[in-house]
């Protein structure tokens, strides 16, 4: 395959070094790579004296940026001070509506049932009665398990932080349609935010604001900005020319053919591109708990580490539970078509939705003076008084069954499973992990040099020469290749688990109306939520981990193969056929050929969830990069941690331009571009 | 038929490619074909040169690409085109502010598009308002104004509706109110009906004819359907890659078209409905018995010279003195179409 990918443009004439084969290049590198370890014990580790130390710059940098710089003669740390005091703002007045209450006027927090209403009669107004059960259950759920409050502290984040990011998306989204030069610097930019995992935003902001809910709320927002900004981008390029001249021929001014045409013609992009938002921040808030940010995602990152799994299962429920409900609503509402107004209506009629959720809000609000379980839900249902009283229900006790059961669950079981995970552990994971660990650099840098020049020339060798030297040389060498080593024998097994799945729901209709509609329920959930089987499973460790990594990242590699294989001409398919092929021959000289590249970017995709979730898994401890990055934010040492977020980065733009390149030239070859 | 020219356009070029105004400056204007070709450029419009007179209907004719579209669309602006020169009223199109420009199409150009380009989020009635709100005209008058003008397309009853709620043709008669609800003096069509099926299209073009009688507006008309052409045209132009081959009337395109390109347009053309008795008349004869009109379309006074033995006298209605005569056989082949019928052709 490797053969057939060397494209041979990039290869220059008369160059005495093309008359080698491939595999040759490649054997020679690697031999000479391995030679020099052996002479040179620098080609092991970077040597010590020659290590950058980068980390100790940057800290230092944000030390002082902190302590003395001034821009302008405006200190910067009263920059970041105002910044924080403005954002505080919003977050304080979403947390009085939520939670805390106003308790300078006496009124307190939105009570329960109301919020609850909210939600069920707004769901029912965007989609039914479906879409309003299941939100319903959603609200009840939160309630009995006393989640309420953690859930409306979560919420707080969301509700201030969906506004602002969506705000600045779309307006950097118009501008860069607007300006080629935004254009030139924006685009290039989303691309490679949206390729950069959670964790790397995490540092950088916590080492310019103080540990707290406004540096998760700016990390979110900067977190979930892009798909916005690319809806955005793609909405406003995409609507028809006819509906464009038809406004430029009525007279409109360049501001009028915006506001008045173009946006709101894009309306369902843009909520598409919304409906991402709010999936991002969910995302983003649940794991900015390291970061400051209260409500599940800490709770849960709690009962974790205490190995509390009874509670972590019923918080990773309500988290997952919200993320639905969102998905779902958000979503109904970008489809949610506006029928014409039918005369006749009344007024009550036409806002009966309104009307009743205004209804209720009043009516709980004083009823909320009277019964405190308007107010906040109870902490458990107990049913009658005095010695009559049965517990009908309690969230903490069962809790505590379910941990028992676990824990019983977890003696049975781990005679089996224990073997199992340390067979692998110790003949699959170890070796790969000490082979990467053994790897003398110089071999590392000059495959991936080799195949990125191989690929795609010139700009991607020095890309990729310059991002492997950056971790290389400012001494992260080790860290990288454990987050390396993670992510490769994680997207092996996802490849190998969700490539066949995605050929089988290719090849029928019953198979893809189940994977597919589970695929899209694993991509609502926030990652941090696949943490929690690994932990009751397997406790920390590697294989812990990897199973951690597997149900997130394998979903682009079924999508992948199943878009890619049903999106191949039916002639191509069927001149397969003409020929006699059997149906493994077309499965495999036509079919998956035809449709590799697209797989590939299935892969490319793999990667780059696999190494944003071995990032995450730091919080249940690893020893890789995503663990700087948590321990940098505990220790106040920025330096590592902002460095360890970019290597993170690093590597999934080494493998995005790497498949990229081949797929993009791929693609060419077979005429599918 | 009035003459005075509002729109003029001469010598317009409209290139498409890296660097159209090097590329035409490089050929001194006028590159030939394979320089085109040669160096990547498409001609969409190749040195056009015409008139739109006071109150005409003029319609555009052309194979697709051959470059009607971009066109009107530079006369609208909608493209500015590569070099040339147009005028409206005497006005130069090409050196109007931005400001000028949006006066312009707000009060005196109406457009309608091919795939009605109606805004989804808005109701008819929003819709047809539209041009108006832009302009900031009070709500209360755009209403007044959008709802007399959706009256006057047959869609009252309807405002509140939303486009995807309505079919084709009644999408398109919004499109129609909303480019007259300006009153504008000229009115561009583009292939206006060709996005809707054939009955529904011939309803459409009666409803033009209906609404053209009554408001009498300069109209450029794009079709690719000659027959809609000929039905409601004063002049047809007919584009072939990028040039404007003929400019005439109907009448003189089916009797004396100047290529082949256009006589393929014209050989399926109705024309009984199309020629007129003075275009074919022969010279005065002693032997005929009746009288015709010299502008009578022949379809009109087929049967009346079918079944009369002798030739029928052409007569001029505007002096009535007898101009010619005709006979059974010059009808027979100016309907029944061989290009002959051309060498029969009267002065
Ligand atoms: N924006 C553009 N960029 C490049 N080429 C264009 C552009 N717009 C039009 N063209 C080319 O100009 C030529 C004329 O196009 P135009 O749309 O004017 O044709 P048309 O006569 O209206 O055709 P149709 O009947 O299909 O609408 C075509 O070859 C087309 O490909
Ligand atoms: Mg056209």
């Amino acid at each position: 395959m490797t053969e057939a990918t060397a494209p041979s443009r990039t290869e220059p004439q008369g160059f005495s070094l093309s008359a080698i084969p491939l595999w040759g290049q490649f054997a020679a590198i690697i031999i000479f790579g391995v030679l020099l370890s052996l002479v040179w014990d620098g080609a092991t580790r970077w040597p010590e004296a020659w290590v950058i130390p980068a980390a100790q710059w940057i800290t230092d940098f944000i030390e002082w940026l902190k302590s003395e710089a001034t821009i302008f003669g405006v200190e910067f740390k009263d920059i970041t001070r105002g910044i924080g005091a403005a954002l505080k703002a919003p977050v304080k007045w979403a947390e009085y509506l939520l939670y805390r209450g106003f308790k300078g006027i006496g009124l307190g927090p939105l009570p329960w049932v109301a919020v609850a209403a909210g939600v069920v009669i707004f769901a029912h107004w965007v989609g039914g009665v479906r879409l309003a059960i299941l939100c319903g259950l959603t609200m009840i759920y939160l309630a009995t398990f006393n989640l309420w409050k953690d859930s409306m502290k979560t919420m707080t984040i969301v509700i201030v932080a969906v506004p602002m990011a969506a705000l600045l998306g779309i307006t950097l989204g118009i501008w860069v349609t607007r300006s080629k030069t935004a254009s030139r610097i924006f685009s290039p930019m989303f691309d490679l935010m949206q390729a950069t995992p959670h964790m790397a935003y995490l540092a950088p902001v916590a080492a310019l604001f103080a540990f707290g809910p406004v540096t998760a709320l700016i990390a979110t927002v900067i977190f979930a900005m892009p798909p916005m900004a690319r809806c955005t981008i793609l909405g406003l390029q995409t609507v028809s020319s006819d509906v464009i001249e038809a406004g430029q021929m009525s007279g409109c001014t360049k501001r009028q053919l915006l506001w008045k045409v173009a946006l709101p013609s894009s309306k369902r992009t843009l909520m598409l591109g919304l409906n991402q938002v709010v999936m991002q921040t969910l995302a983003m808030v649940v794991i900015a708990s390291i970061a400051g940010a209260t409500g599940l995602g800490h709770k849960l990152l709690y009962s974790l580490q205490q190995l509390r799994l009874g509670v972590a299962i019923e918080q990773g429920v309500a988290i997952s539970l919200i993320a639905i409900v969102l998905d779902r609503l958000t979503q109904a509402y970008a489809y949610k078509e506006t029928d014409h107004f039918v005369a006749g209506k009344t007024f009550v009629q036409r806002h009966k939705h309104l009307l009743l959720f205004l209804g209720i809000l009043v009516a709980s609000y004083i009823a909320a003076e009277f019964f405190r379980w308007v107010k906040i839900p109870p902490s458990k249902f107990i049913w009658g008084s005095g010695d009559a009283k049965t517990v009908l229900f309690d969230a903490k006790l069962l809790a505590r069954h379910m941990d028992q059961a676990i824990r019983d669950f977890n003696v049975v079981a781990f005679d089996y499973i224990n073997p199992i995970r340390d067979w692998v552990t110790i003949w699959i994971l170890l070796p790969v992990r000490d082979f990467f660990l053994w790897l003398p650099w110089p071999v590392f840098v000059g495959v991936i040099g080799l195949g990125a020049w191989r690929l795609g020339g010139m700009p991607v060798l020095l890309l990729c020469l310059a991002l492997m030297f950056s971790f290389i040389v400012t001494g992260f060498w080790v860290e990288t290749m454990k987050t390396t080593y993670l992510v490769l024998i994680a997207a092996a097994l996802c490849v190998i688990i969700g490539v066949p799945l995605g050929i089988w729901a290719a090849r029928s209709e019953r198979v893809a109306n189940i994977i597919m509609p589970i695929c899209d329920t694993l991509q609502t959930f926030p990652s941090f939520i696949y943490l929690i089987p690994a932990i009751m499973l397997f406790r920390i460790g590697d294989f812990a981990n990897i199973f951690a990594i597997l149900p997130y990242a394998t979903v682009p590699a079924i999508r992948y193969t199943y878009l890619g294989l049903k999106r191949i001409p039916p002639v191509t398919i069927e001149a397969g056929i003409a020929n006699g092929a059997t149906r493994m021959q077309r499965l495999f000289k036509v079919e998956l050929p035809v449709a590799l590249p697209e797989i590939m970017l299935g892969l490319n995709q793999t990667i780059m969830m696999a190494l944003a979730m071995t990032a995450i898994t730091a919080l249940i401890g690893s020893t890789d990069l995503g663990q700087e990055v948590v321990r940098s934010i505990s220790t106040q040492d920025f330096g590592r941690g902002i460095l360890a977020g970019f290597f993170i980065a690093a590597l999934g733009i080494i493998a995005d331009r790497l498949i990229g390149s081949w797929a993009a030239e791929r693609k060419r070859q077979l005429g599918v571009a | 038929m009035p003459t005075d020219a509002q729109i003029k356009c001469r010598n317009l070029w409209k290139v498409f490619g890296d660097d159209p105004q090097g590329f035409l400056r490089r050929h001194k204007g006028n590159p030939s074909p394979e320089a085109l070709k040669e160096e990547g450029y498409i001609g969409a419009v190749q040195d056009v040169s015409f008139d739109v007179n006071q109150g005409e209907i003029l319609i555009i004719m052309g194979l697709s690409g051959s470059g009607k579209s971009t066109l009107i669309r530079c006369i609208t602006r909608l493209n500015d085109p590569t070099i040339g020169e147009m005028e409206y009223e005497g006005r130069d199109l090409l050196k109007l502010s931005e400001r000028e420009l949006i006066d312009l199409r707000r009060h005196k150009f109406g457009m309608v598009f091919q795939n009605f380009g109606l805004l989804p989020h808005r109701d008819v009635l929003e819709n047809v308002a539209f041009p108006l709100e832009v302009q900031g005209i009070s709500k209360a008058d755009r209403v007044t104004r959008a709802k007399a003008m959706i009256d006057l397309v047959g869609l009252g009853g309807r405002e509140s509706y939303f486009p995807r709620e309505l079919s084709g043709g009644q999408q398109q008669r919004v499109g129609i109110a909303r480019s007259l609800a300006v009153e504008p003096d000229i009115w561009f069509l583009d292939e206006p009906f060709s996005a809707l099926d054939p009955l529904i299209r011939a309803e459409m073009q009666d409803e033009f004819i209906r609404l053209q009688s009554m408001l009498h507006k300069t109209i450029v008309f794009i079709t690719h359907d000659f027959e809609e052409a000929t039905k409601l045209a004063d002049r047809i132009g007919i584009m072939k890659d990028g040039r404007m081959v003929q400019l005439a009337t109907p009448e003189e395109l089916v009797l004396n078209p100047a290529d082949d390109y256009v006589a393929e347009f014209a050989k399926n053309a109705p024309r009984e409905r199309i020629v007129s008795v003075g275009a074919i008349m022969q010279p005065v004869t002693d032997a005929a018995s009746g009288t015709v009109p010299m502008s009578a379309k022949i379809g009109a006074v087929a049967e009346q010279v079918l079944t009369s033995e002798n030739p029928v006298a052409v007569v001029d209605e505007s002096s009535g003195t007898i101009v010619g005569s005709i006979d059974r056989q010059t009808v027979a082949t100016s309907i029944f179409g061989t290009r002959s019928s051309e060498g029969t052709r009267a002065a």
